[in-house]
């Protein structure tokens, strides 16, 4: 069987790995670059590149970024933030994008789900829906969280999987930034829904979490961000705990 | 000199810079005079199986992969052209491994087969000191049933050869550019393997 796998996520802007709490207040964290060395180095499965620079400057240097993760990394690798066009993809996966990650523009357009799989396949495509709870309901947000996209989690989620979404990456917006522990329940449900992968992202704050999320909600891979960068968890240890757990991992 | 096989499709970014980060030449082509004076001959892992025979095809590449005397490894779908046939558009293919490739089936699996997953069976010079049950990066479909040159299996729904040998060809289904550690070993072990004794 595969292993359950662990993606730290890097938030690039302008050339820096940033992090931010529910989206705002950014701190620089370090070189994206060797960033995703030391973690493929520590047992990380795979790494998540999100450009979160908003102007033309910033999407070029995001690009030229791309270029040098692919000369240094050995593991796959996801990018994501900006992505509008199936041309933008193709750059990406020029640049050696193992996988884009699509999230706003395909709440707009969903039909840019398709045009990208058709070009690549399913399995260069994760669909990233932020979310959060309003009135008992899931609701899905664009722009960095920023805008309602009138959509419902679950009703989004299966219509990106039949429009070819090869992954879906699931940021409960609610746990985002609170190292409280995932949405579990609610990534139990969505797993349940979907035959394609489920990423789980938001709430990561002890190796607990992990292990509670793994054990309890089907969900495919976890993907967290300060707890790596500020470096409380380190990922061998997580490794070596999910093990301990039944949780079949990849130990290096 | 290292020659990755061009068929024109995809992105061989990665396994081209696994190449250089193995400390090795490379030059990717169709050229027939440069693929039969290469040390060594890869053929690289994207793309689906018809369009990369009727690409093969164009190119007259077919006797000449056939006919290499160099080690040869396919990655992915470029081992999956290398068996007799593929279920992937119906695609008679070059024949070499007299095995077949099927479309994963099984209870409860997600197709593709993303992710890292265990490979046993490793008794072959590829797999020199890296562990029975290492772990390796597959994305895929479609896989070779077991057979005469099986030399590693996988388990997804079902057993697969994740790694096939006859004479100086190999194949892998994982992708050991994207493989970590293990998968620089692997490759390493490939592109330091002698022409055919």
């Amino acid at each position: 069987m595969v292993a359950k796998r662990i993606i730290p996520c890097l938030d690039v802007h302008e050339g820096e790995t940033v992090k931010g709490v529910n989206f705002v207040n950014l701190r620089v964290m370090g070189d994206p670059v060797e960033m995703g060395r030391m973690y493929s180095q520590q047992g990380a499965d795979e790494l998540v590149y999100l450009d979160i620079s908003a102007t033309n400057q910033g999407r070029g240097t995001f690009l030229s970024l791309v270029r040098k993760v692919a000369d240094t990394l050995n593991i796959p690798f996801t990018v994501g933030g900006g992505i509008s066009t199936a041309d933008d993809a193709s750059r990406l996966l020029d640049s050696g994008a193992d996988k884009i990650s699509l999230n706003s523009a395909a709440l707009k357009d969903p039909t840019l789900i398709e045009k990208v799989a058709a070009r690549y396949g399913s399995q260069f495509v994760v669909v990233a829906i932020d979310a959060k709870l309003l009135e008992n309901s899931w609701r899905v947000m664009s722009n960095g969280g920023r805008n309602s996209a009138h959509r419902e989690l679950f009703e989004w989620a299966n219509e990106a999987e039949s429009r070819g979404a090869g992954e879906i990456l699931f940021t409960s917006m609610d746990n985002d930034g609170t190292k409280k522990g995932f949405a579990v329940d609610t990534l139990a449900k969505l797993c349940n829904q979907l035959s394609i992968p489920v990423i789980a992202s938001g709430g990561a704050g002890k190796m607990e979490h992990f292990s509670e999320l793994f054990l309890n909600s089907g969900a495919d891979a976890a993907l967290a961000a300060s707890v790596f960068h500020e470096g409380t968890l380190p990922i061998s240890s997580l490794k070596k705990h999910l093990s301990s757990c039944g949780v079949p991992v990849r130990i290096v | 000199m290292v020659t990755i096989i061009d068929y024109g499709t995809g992105n061989i970014f990665s396994l081209c810079n696994a190449v250089k980060r193995a400390g090795l030449n490379y030059t990717v082509t169709s050229d027939k005079d440069i693929i039969t004076k290469s040390s060594h001959v890869i053929l690289p892992g994207v793309g689906e199986a018809s369009a990369v025979m009727r690409e093969i095809k164009k190119r007259g590449l077919e006797e000449v992969i056939k006919g290499l005397k160099v080690p040869v490894l396919g990655i992915c779908i470029g081992m999956q052209v290398l068996c007799s046939y593929s279920e992937e558009g119906d695609t008679e293919s070059l024949s070499v491994f007299p095995e077949r490739v099927i479309k994963l089936r099984g209870d409860n699996i997600k197709i593709p087969h993303m992710g890292w997953n265990r490979v046993y069976g490793t008794d072959n010079p590829l797999f020199n000191e890296l562990e029975n049950g290492e772990w390796f990066y597959f994305v895929h479909s479609f896989a070779p049933e077991r057979g005469v040159s099986t030399i590693s299996t996988t388990n997804y729904g079902v057993e697969f050869s994740s790694t096939l040998n006859k004479d100086n060809f190999y194949g892998t289904q994982f992708h050991p550019e994207k493989s970590g550690v293990a998968g620089e070993r692997f490759l390493m072990n490939f592109l330091t393997m002698n022409t055919l004794k």
